[in-house]
């Protein structure tokens, strides 16, 4: 073990993977913006700063850990320094701290606190930016923003997709979507890591608090809560509580005392989300079809499928998530049975999710019941949002005396409670897909093979008879490395479990912050630990499901099923954009071409069709007739690459069938 | 045609053979040179020469013939358009279209000197037909350079004629990698483009390191304002920055190389190109070099216009497609640099001496410049001197030397205040260093650097003040934007700065910027950052009554901040009224009629009623 010298003291250290490992080991917190063990390192907020002898001030994230370093941490050039970066950062920063909805939660302002930050030299913050408002899920405040790039990492190497990337120089720097434009205006899937890692106010949930206090003191409006499950092992946290402590009574009790008539678990929903799944998956196992099966479970998952794998949509399962079943059930049934009007029963759901919020308002899930268009969820809190609610109205969470869930959906089986973990999902299935298949009680309950922290997780697992290859996986850039790999038939599966957040949704974009590691994992060792503790272990052994089936749906797959719970996807542009004109005429009778150059087609080769068509029209002197338009996404990128003559969307539209399309533009001139 | 080594030498022996012409007319195609029109002059004279049966096509014959050619940086670019005839080395600038018949009838058919378009020294009224005596180039030693302006740069063969490519022979052939870095080590080559870290220790470090394959890279992105050095050379002499380029590639095992150019060098790219082209025709890059078993390849990456794209990191980043952003060191390049893999980045005039190294030696290299910074070094020399251009002395030639002997002194003999050296991270010097030897060292102990080596020459009627505005202004357009201190804390001293020279600075102002540019210098991520607020803090170590009397008296003593600058009364043109004086509120104004007015400027109060009075505009402000 080797050993260096930390203000005077040694300190052995390990496997640390940076000087800024080892001081924190040591019991001093290095203050840090830009610093997540879980992303790449970055450097830039310089905050971490330490005196090393022999080589003066450097920043302890990017040094690594050498025996005998001589490391001072807070001599008065590092203090000096610290305190000028935050002055640096508040002068540039739009401080409305007292109304920030950040405050008290706030790095920046914790950190100012902390070092002794008692004035600002160096004037305001002059031009004020737009407010992006137009995510149904985060508010993106640039005015705010320090620019530690954690979310611009998050979302590049956590969830590989790369939403926002740093725009402009100096100190017009900002970060931005592409193309400047807004976060619902581009292929954000509303996962809410960045909300997670941002250290201010610059993105944060977008708040529904006050649209369901007004409908809690609406005296027309019925309110109901579902919660979910990662919810349980999280709220405590708000509260000085550990992660992974459960505290579904006092949520219960708490909610029952801000107005909520009726609150239910949306693991019910898990259970029955497991019965049409499994069902649907033996039938597709069966017949050998549209196989892996994907979950659909996750919203953030299925924005991304639909931008970026058009060509699996057909694999996902068509359920819906065990949010929205809840939501279609709540609307049809429990209503009926509350002798409430569809429209006046409010349902919200608590969840540990911000791409919840997204999933809700999808116009599939917005329907007429009885002559009137209803929302099958009304709205979504996150845990953050419930602990805020419930701080606001000043109950002492801690002291509630914990209350039960309500009948008819307040019951569920352990395997409703795992959904919220990565494998949680896969396992739930693997219960009852064996004794659904066979008819037969099986003794096994856990499948532990699916368990586990590891991105990408394999199985082999005998399914009456049937061996099931299952894959589980979280963060998307997980996945995508997996339907990489899929996709060049380097492995093959029968079901696939996806989340698209670290963990699954314990480590959801909704739940409190840190949401790291460390409280991940305690998290879900707090659901496990609630699966094991309840008697019931499969979701086909819940009675309740049994009622609801016997009385409105009669069995999984049939009809009504198909209607309430089931669902459809369709691909969806990554980017809202105009299209760019190559080739215009004036005025005369003339064709419309449109080239679409997203990704998909892109990679096919449209670039070349592009270029290939622009020269044949030019070539045959038609650039008067004919407008030749570079467009993003026709929509059709299954059959990608395509083209669009007229009103017809043509695939398969590589460069070699430039001499067809031409015959079409040519024939529809005449 | 692929090239070993004996069909080398034969090409060789027939690029010499090609030079021996009669007379050689060089025109200069530097960029400064064609911009004001040098071109037109070069096709001027192909025309006559062909026209008059001057030239003979066949190169064998040239004996006989005279041969025009397009040459790279003279560096006198002041003089420009610049035309040299050889062997005789005349030197005609300032050269004309109109002229160009002169020329050739004097100069060409003739050997007569047109008397006109040689260099008159503007104050000692001489004058000089040869480049070498002209006392820009008496005190130079143009060794990088030596042949940017003699040689076609589009001309491999002039190249070879010239002893190109001999270093690269004995390098493959007659020295193992270990031996060239050992050879680079002991000559004591320093980094060039700016920070003087000793070449063969990096190349050792990137050779020793794992990983594979390596890469080169040559950082041609000179983003300094003012500084042209680089794009001089590489204009002017690209298949010597290739060679030195192959030199390293040996050196340190690698296989691939990138010469990354700012995209507003395009003449830069241009003969770039052209010279990769021609070297992989004749199997000087690419596979099986010589027939040695050493392969290379080289590319060229146009940067995007970032002044950071200079900083090796960002320029890394730059070059893998991401957005140009310094990277936290460790890990160096040499370990872990383009695409992860060991790299050395080494900036053009250092790639540049390595030929030179390997082909006279590490002894006579050292011979050149100080015990510590040996070897000579360009400078880029602008601002107010007399000529103004590309120059290259030994390192420790003194500033003065410099200044007055090769720059000729101030322009209108006036009085030398300061040199801006290094660019926006460099340093501003004083009078008092005019006798300090220019080399790495000395340098940084005067709170300058080396720099990449551009050089701004400024008079007693440059505000200091309003250069390090200038400056700031610079780095904080061009900082990324990536650490915290670089990119708020330069906007800060921005604004400190262009409130003093807006009149409306304060005395604590000084303290501040002292204090911003203290932890930007000491905290930033990278040399951009670290370097910001030297013209700053330089300044103000050296200048500070000039600060003070910005902030404290309202005044700028170079009279250059037009919102300190006082009223003043013209004595040519007032004729002594007496209206002004009358309508002073504060009676600052005195005078004799009929006799010029004068304003007390302590008194002033800079209301201007007195302007607005003067009938015969004699009052300026």
């Amino acid at each position: 073990m080797a050993e260096m010298i930390i203000d005077g003291v040694a300190v052995e250290f390990t496997d640390e993977k940076n000087l800024l490992e080892v001081v924190r080991k040591a019991g001093i917190e290095l203050p840090t913006f830009c610093y997540h063990s879980e992303l790449s390192i970055y450097g830039a907020c310089r905050m971490c700063m330490v005196e090393v002898e022999g080589r003066g001030m450097v920043a302890s994230c990017s040094v690594p850990p050498e025996e005998g370093l001589v490391v001072r941490t807070n001599t008065p050039k590092l203090q000096r320094s610290r305190r000028m970066i935050l002055e640096l950062l508040l002068a540039n920063h739009h401080r409305d701290c007292t109304t920030c909805e950040k405050s008290g939660a706030c790095k920046l302002q914790d950190l100012a606190q902390r070092m002794g930050v008692r004035q600002v030299r160096f004037g305001y913050r002059e031009k004020m930016l737009p407010i992006d408002t137009s995510s149904p899920a985060i508010v993106r405040d640039p005015n705010k923003c320090i620019l530690c790039g954690d979310c611009v990492r998050v979302c590049s190497e956590v969830q590989g997709i790369g939403v926002l990337d740093f725009a402009n120089r100096g100190s017009e720097a900002v970060v931005s979507p592409a193309f400047g434009k807004n976060l619902a205006d581009v292929d954000c899937v509303n996962c809410g890591q960045c909300v997670s890692v941002c250290p201010t106010g610059a993105l944060v949930v977008r708040s529904e608090i006050q649209d369901v206090f007004e409908a809690l003191n609406d005296p027309e409006k019925v309110v109901v809560a579902q919660i979910a499950p990662a919810v349980r092992v999280a709220i405590g946290e708000e509260f000085g509580l550990e992660p992974g402590q459960v505290a579904m009574g006092q949520m219960v009790a708490s909610l029952k005392k801000m107005g909520f008539a009726k609150v239910f678990d949306t693991s019910f929903a898990a259970d029955l989300t497991v019965l049409e799944e499994t069902h649907e998956f033996l039938e597709r196992l069966q017949k050998g079809e549209k196989l892996p099966q994907f979950t659909s479970c996750c919203p953030g998952w299925v924005k991304y499928a639909e931008q970026y794998h058009p060509e699996l949509l057909d694999q996902l399962s068509s359920c819906r998530s065990p949010q929205q079943m809840f939501g279609s059930v709540a609307k049809r049934f429990l209503a009926k049975e509350l002798g409430v009007e569809p429209q006046n029963l409010v349902v919200v759901s608590i969840m540990p999710c911000t791409a919840k919020k997204f999933e809700a308002k999808r116009p599939e899930f917005t329907n007429q019941i009885d002559g009137v268009k209803v929302a099958d969820v009304d709205h979504v809190l996150t845990t953050g949002e419930l602990a805020r609610m419930i701080k606001e109205y000043g109950l002492d969470f801690n002291n509630l005396e914990p209350e039960s869930l309500d009948m008819p959906f307040g019951l569920s089986s352990g395997a409703g409670m795992i959904f919220g973990n990565s494998g949680g999902v896969a396992e739930a299935v693997l219960r009852a897909a064996s004794e659904m298949a066979t008819g037969q009680s099986s003794l096994q309950v856990n499948f532990s093979e699916v368990r586990g922290l590891e991105g990408i997780r394999e199985a082999e697992v005998d399914v009456a008879g049937t061996k099931v290859r299952l894959a589980v996986v979280h963060s998307l850039s997980n996945v995508k490395e997996l339907l990489k790999k899929l996709a060049a038939g380097e492995v093959a599966y029968d079901l696939i479990e996806v989340m698209a957040c670290p963990g699954g949704c314990i480590g959801g974009g909704g739940q409190p912050i840190p949401n790291d590691t460390n409280a991940r994992a305690k998290r879900r060792k707090g659901l496990y630990s609630v699966d094991r503790q309840q008697t019931l272990r499969k979701s086909q052994d819940n009675p309740l499901l049994k009622n609801l089936y016997n009385k409105y749906l009669k069995e999984p797959g049939g009809e009504l099923s198909h209607q309430l719970l089931h669902t459809e996807y369709g691909t969806r542009r990554r980017i809202a954009g105009e299209e760019i004109n190559l080739v215009t005429n004036n005025g005369k009778s003339k064709v419309e071409v449109a080239v679409c150059v997203g990704t998909c087609c892109y990679l096919g080769g449209s670039y070349n069709t592009l270029q290939e068509l622009l020269r044949r029209v030019k070539e045959e002197g038609l650039q008067e007739r004919v407008d030749v338009r570079a467009t993003f996404c026709l929509e059709n990128c299954a059959g990608s690459p395509s083209v669009q003559i007229g009103d017809e969307v043509i695939g398969g539209s590589d460069p070699s069938s430039v001499d067809k399309l031409m015959e079409k533009i040519k024939g529809k001139l005449q | 045609m692929k090239l070993d080594r004996s069909s080398l030498a034969a090409l060789r022996q027939e690029g010499k053979d090609k030079l021996k012409t009669k007379k050689r007319v060089l025109v200069c195609a530097g960029t400064g040179c064609v911009a004001n029109g040098s071109l037109a002059i070069y096709n001027r004279l192909c025309e006559l020469v062909k026209e008059q049966g001057l030239a003979v096509e066949v190169i064998a014959q040239r004996e006989d013939g005279i041969d025009v050619a397009k040459s790279g940086c003279h560096g006198f670019c002041e003089m420009g358009p610049l035309v040299r005839i050889e062997p005789v080395g005349i030197l005609y600038t300032k050269v004309k279209l109109e002229d160009v018949e002169e020329i050739v009838e004097s100069s060409l058919k003739g050997d007569e000197i047109v008397e006109r378009l040689i260099y008159h020294h503007p104050v000692t009224k001489e004058s000089y037909a040869k480049e070498e005596d002209i006392p820009f180039y008496k005190k130079q030693h143009r060794y990088s350079l030596s042949e940017c302006g003699n040689i076609d740069p589009d001309d491999l063969l002039e190249y070879l004629a010239h002893g190109g490519y001999e270093a690269l022979e004995k390098a493959l052939f007659e020295m193992k990698p270990e031996d060239v870095i050992e050879e680079v080590t002991t000559s004591g080559l320093r980094g060039r483009g700016g920070g003087g870290f000793p070449t063969g220790r990096k190349w050792q470090f990137a050779r020793a390191a794992e990983g594979s394959p390596k890469y080169i890279i040559c950082n041609g992105d000179e983003g300094d304002p003012g500084a042209f050095m680089d794009r001089s050379l590489m204009e002017g002499d690209p298949h010597r920055l290739i060679e030195g380029m192959l030199i390293a590639a040996y050196a340190i095992g690698a296989s691939e190389g990138y010469i990354y150019v700012r995209a507003e060098y395009p003449l830069a790219v241009k003969r770039l190109r052209k010279a990769i082209a021609d070297a992989e025709e004749r199997g000087l890059l690419g596979e099986d070099i010589l027939g040695s078993g050493f392969s290379f390849n080289l590319k060229i990456k146009e940067g995007a216009g970032a002044f950071v794209c200079g900083e090796e990191s960002a320029l890394i980043a730059s070059i893998e497609g991401e957005r140009g952003m310094p990277r936290p060191k460790p890990p160096f390049p040499a370990n872990k640099g383009l695409w992860g893999k060991p790299t050395i980045i080494n900036n053009v005039e250092t790639f540049v001496n390595v030929p030179l190294i390997i082909r006279d030696g590490a002894e006579e290299f050292r011979k050149l410049g100080t015990e510590k910074s040996p070897g000579t070094k360009t400078f880029a020399i602008t601002g107010q001197v007399a000529n103004t251009g590309l120059i290259e002395v030994p390192m420790g030639t003194t500033l003065r030397e410099v200044v007055y002997e090769i720059g000729g002194g101030l322009r209108g003999g006036k009085e030398f205040k300061a040199v801006q050296i290094g660019g926006p991270s460099g340093g501003c010097l004083t009078a008092e260093h005019l006798d300090l030897p220019l080399d790495f060292d000395s340098l940084a102990k005067a709170g300058a650097m080396i720099g990449s080596g551009g050089m701004v020459v400024m008079d007693q009627d440059t505000c200091i003040v309003e250069v390090a505005r200038f400056f700031m202004n610079f780095t904080q357009n061009e900082s990324c934007g990536k650490c915290v201190p670089c990119r708020e804390g330069t906007k800060r001293m921005l604004e400190i700065l262009e409130r003093i020279v807006a009149g409306e600075g304060k005395e604590e102002d000084l303290d501040y910027l002292e204090e911003l540019g203290t932890v930007i210098r000491e905290t930033s991520l990278c040399g951009l950052g670290k370097t910001a607020p030297n013209p700053v803090l330089t300044t103000l170590r050296y200048f500070r009554d000039e600060y003070l009397a910005h902030v404290r008296d309202k005044k700028c003593p170079a009279g250059e901040c037009k919102a300190l600058a006082g009223y003043w009364i013209d004595p040519e043109l007032c004729r002594g009224c007496s209206k002004c004086a009358r309508t002073c509120p504060v009676d600052a104004i005195s005078g004799k009629i009929k006799e010029p007015y004068v304003i007390d400027e302590d008194k002033c109060i800079r209301c201007g009623a007195c302007k607005e009075a003067c009938p015969f505009g004699a009052i300026t402000g």
